[in-house]
């Protein structure tokens, strides 16, 4: 088969790429049954070439191949049709390049376009139209969600986003920089921080420090529990539970702060730079790191005791907004929302992580794809994350070797991919560099582009009103899809 | 003539106090020091001085509806046995107008939110009738006990259960107070049946067919639900303090019990979530099977032996 094998973070000539047809494309992704976490065109004088990339999860290599669209190609059959999961990558495909996939089950615009939207519509005297957003009450961000109902029943929901659209991607070629990647999305700064760094990293062949990169993967923990924490509280709060909403938003204060203590921002800004890490912790600063998540761990523990013996909370959070994991398969889930699904993707783990094999995910978690189940994992990924953070504390003492290294120039026709595990799963980031040695194409994947839909099916015959807490048990990212 | 002012003071006043209570409540169970008492009184006075907005697709209706709503409130307060242990109007069937003129007040408010034409409102306003449905014959189940036991047909009824229920009276006390206690946290939109805090458009009852009103519409309403749960703390302080108490210890006894009454809605807000919308009815229907019981007990006490 003609496709190049490559690794995390691991630099490849762009030149080296194979191109195949479409149809060898077609045969060798249902052949293969990897799962797509690149499907992106790239502009080559009038031709697009389509890139391919897929990862192997279980071997922990990624696949990447290319197919070259002549101008004289308007349109190709469709993948969706065999492989369910590029539904949404198609979708991207087509608004960028306007090659029409053929039979395509849901071809509606993705970001731009949102005056002509198609709405899905149902026919009877029983059913009635909701239409929220995309202005909400509450400080959120716009996206705009339709809902089918006959009395409270959701028939389908449909939710139309774009309206965050920015063009980031092409930002990153005018002016690639660490605190444009921080603004992709502001609740997983760390995590596309990271990603952005590696590829910068990889495509400049420089090494960081050791130091530099425990730093890092300490501050990715810390982000992954405050957000978990956060949100814990966040679905109490929808549920109307006071003790929860109070009691794991105070916690999160503490987490942030300590974040805050590290780096001067509450979020992590400035934290990551290409090349290391901005701020050291000593170890004055470990103690204090260690006594505060022992405290906080102490705190979510007895809070979410108390709420999961309340019957209240449970009768709320079971059976609400389930998702099947043959639906979470079938829609190419990732991160924790599939997880809680039942599919076992984290990246972390996936592709070899030299700090993370050492404390690997030991407790079994038994899923039920339901908001319980995203609670419930939440709370084990919180306690997860704070003992990963006492591990990394520890290696810390070990090595002395800086914080950072200076960058070199990049290096021309190269290929990146690195995927880094954000608390709401993986962060791809993929860059290509050109003859001159500069960025000519970066692409992005939040997590959140993956999942959206299952947020659809999630609500899917369920009460309308428990639509708000399916939302906050996703808690998915609008500006991290819309770029 | 005085007894009669202190009534109306209580009636007035009093509605402001009792949020004030619950919110200081809830906020003592989330470890915050809370909003002070008086603070629904100033937003009361905030949303009074502003300007009411319209949407165009309104009729005369959605500003009728919260004038009218106010007042259908404040009709009914008549019949309630306020601070002195007396309502102002005493007249006999007094609970049927009292139910009733609540229910005219309820129909224009929800006709007022279909007015909006909005798919909130009228979402909002379905979930609100469909539930005021079942509380309907349930208060009158309790209400038709509690009458053919005294045989009075004033709320003073409540008053003198304890002397016609005999060795049952304490029971039927305990179970008619718990009937009113559920009927009020329907009818005032408290967890776990509404959530009054919440922003969530799609989850609320009460709150989203109000959406659409502003300033001192908004005012007048949100003024008119407190007096309402007023009413029902009213009548739950009517039912347990003793009518053979001198005046000022019972305007105590009542103010006391309003408090109390705030202070355990409070409580049970803080440590119970919002049950999901169609386990709601479940809840109401407890509500009627402690009507039920009532006139159950009510039966067996006057056929019975």
């Amino acid at each position: 088969m003609n496709w190049i094998k490559t690794e995390n973070n691991k630099k490849i000539n762009a030149l080296e790429i194979p191109t195949i047809s479409i149809e060898q494309m077609r045969s060798d992704l249902k052949e293969m049954k990897l799962r797509p976490v690149g499907f992106f065109g790239k502009q080559e004088f009038e031709n697009v070439r389509l890139y391919v990339t897929l990862a192997d999860d279980k071997q922990g290599k990624l696949y990447i191949s290319s197919v070259l669209f002549t101008p004289d190609i308007k349109s190709y059959n469709s993948f969706t049709q065999d492989i369910s999961q590029l539904h949404i990558f198609e979708r991207e495909f087509y608004e960028e390049f306007k090659i029409e996939p053929k039979n395509h089950p849901w071809l509606k615009p993705l970001r731009k376009n949102q005056d002509e939207y198609p709405f899905f519509t149902m026919q009877g005297e029983d059913v009635h139209e909701v239409a929220v957003g995309p202005i909400h009450a509450g400080v959120i961000e716009p996206g705009h969600f339709r809902f089918m109902c006959q009395g409270e029943k959701v028939y389908n929901l449909e939710i139309m986003l774009g309206y965050q659209y920015k063009g980031i991607e092409d930002l990153f070629l005018k002016n690639p920089d660490n605190r444009l990647a921080e603004s992709v999305c502001g609740d997983s700064v760390i995590a596309h921080n990271m990603a952005y760094s590696q590829v910068m990293e990889a495509l400049s062949d420089t090494k960081i420090p050791e130091r530099a990169q425990i730093i890092r993967r300490i501050a990715l923990e810390l982000e992954r529990m405050a957000v978990h924490i956060g949100d814990m509280g966040a679905i109490a709060g929808d549920m109307a539970y006071l003790m929860g909403a109070s009691i794991f938003g105070t916690t999160r204060t503490l987490v942030i702060n300590t974040m805050l203590e590290i780096t001067g921002s509450r979020f992590g800004r400035g934290l990551i730079n290409t090349g290391g890490v901005n701020f050291d912790i000593d170890f004055e600063m470990s103690d204090k790191i260690r006594n505060v998540l022992d405290e906080v761990i102490k705190i979510v523990e007895k809070t979410t005791k108390t709420m999961l013996k309340s019957s209240s909370c449970i009768s709320r959070m079971e059976r609400t907004g389930t998702v099947s994991t043959e639906t979470a398969y079938a829609l190419g889930a990732v991160g924790m929302a599939a997880r809680s699904s039942g599919i076992n993707l984290d990246s972390r783990f996936d592709f070899k992580d030299r700090w993370y094999e050492k404390c690997p995910w030991e407790e079994d978690f038994k899923f039920t794809g339901d908001v319980y189940s995203r609670f419930k994992l939440r709370y084990k990924e919180v306690k997860q994350s704070a003992r990963f953070i006492d591990d990394l504390l520890e290696e810390l003492k070990d090595y002395e070797d800086g914080l950072k290294v200076p960058v070199g120039n990049l290096i021309r026709n190269a290929f990146v991919v690195s995927i880094t595990e954000g608390w709401r799963g993986e962060v791809v980031h993929t860059a290509i560099t050109g003859a001159n040695a500069e960025l000519i194409r970066y692409k992005i994947k939040d997590a959140s582009f993956n999942n959206w839909y299952m947020l659809a099916m999630a609500v899917r015959n369920n009460g309308i009103s428990d639509f708000p807490l399916c939302n906050k048990s996703f808690n998915l990212s609008y500006c991290a899809n819309d770029l | 003539m005085v007894i009669l002012l202190i009534n109306i003071i209580a009636l007035l006043v009093l509605p402001f106090l009792m949020i004030g209570t619950i919110k200081k409540t809830k906020a003592f169970w989330a470890g915050r020091k809370g909003v002070s008492l008086l603070q629904p009184f100033y937003d009361f006075l905030r949303l009074m001085k502003k300007e009411s907005v319209y949407s165009k697709t309104t009729s005369w209706i959605f500003k009728f509806a919260p004038v009218f709503n106010f007042t259908t409130v404040l009709f009914a307060s008549l019949f309630v046995p306020l601070i002195s242990g007396q309502a102002i109007i005493n007249m006999p069937f007094g609970f049927i107008i009292f139910s009733y003129v609540l229910g005219l007040g309820k129909f224009f408010s929800l006709i007022g939110a279909m007015d909006t034409g909005s798919s909130f409102e009228g979402m909002g306003a379905s979930r609100e009738a469909c539930f005021s449905t079942i509380v309907e014959p349930a208060f009158f189940i309790l209400m038709g006990s509690v009458v053919a036991l005294t045989k009075v047909s004033t709320f003073e009824n409540l008053k003198i259960i304890l002397e016609n229920a005999g060795i049952y009276g304490y029971l039927i006390i305990l179970l008619t107070a718990f009937t009113l206690f559920i009927m009020l946290l329907i009818e005032g939109c408290r967890v776990p049946v509404d959530d009054p805090t919440t922003h969530l458009e799609l989850t609320m009852i009460h709150e989203v067919m109000v959406l659409d009103n502003s300033g001192a519409d908004l005012g007048l309403i949100s003024w008119g639900s407190a007096i309402k749960m007023f009413l029902f703390e009213a009548l739950i302080a009517a039912l347990i303090i003793p009518h053979n108490f001198p005046f000022w210890i019972s305007s105590l006894a009542f103010l006391g019990m309003i408090f109390l009454i705030s202070i355990i809605i409070g409580t049970v807000e803080a440590s119970i979530a919002r049950f999901r919308m169609t386990h709601i009815f479940e809840f109401i229907f407890i509500m009627s099977i402690g009507a039920l019981l009532v006139l159950t007990l009510v039966t067996y006490r006057i056929y019975g032996n």
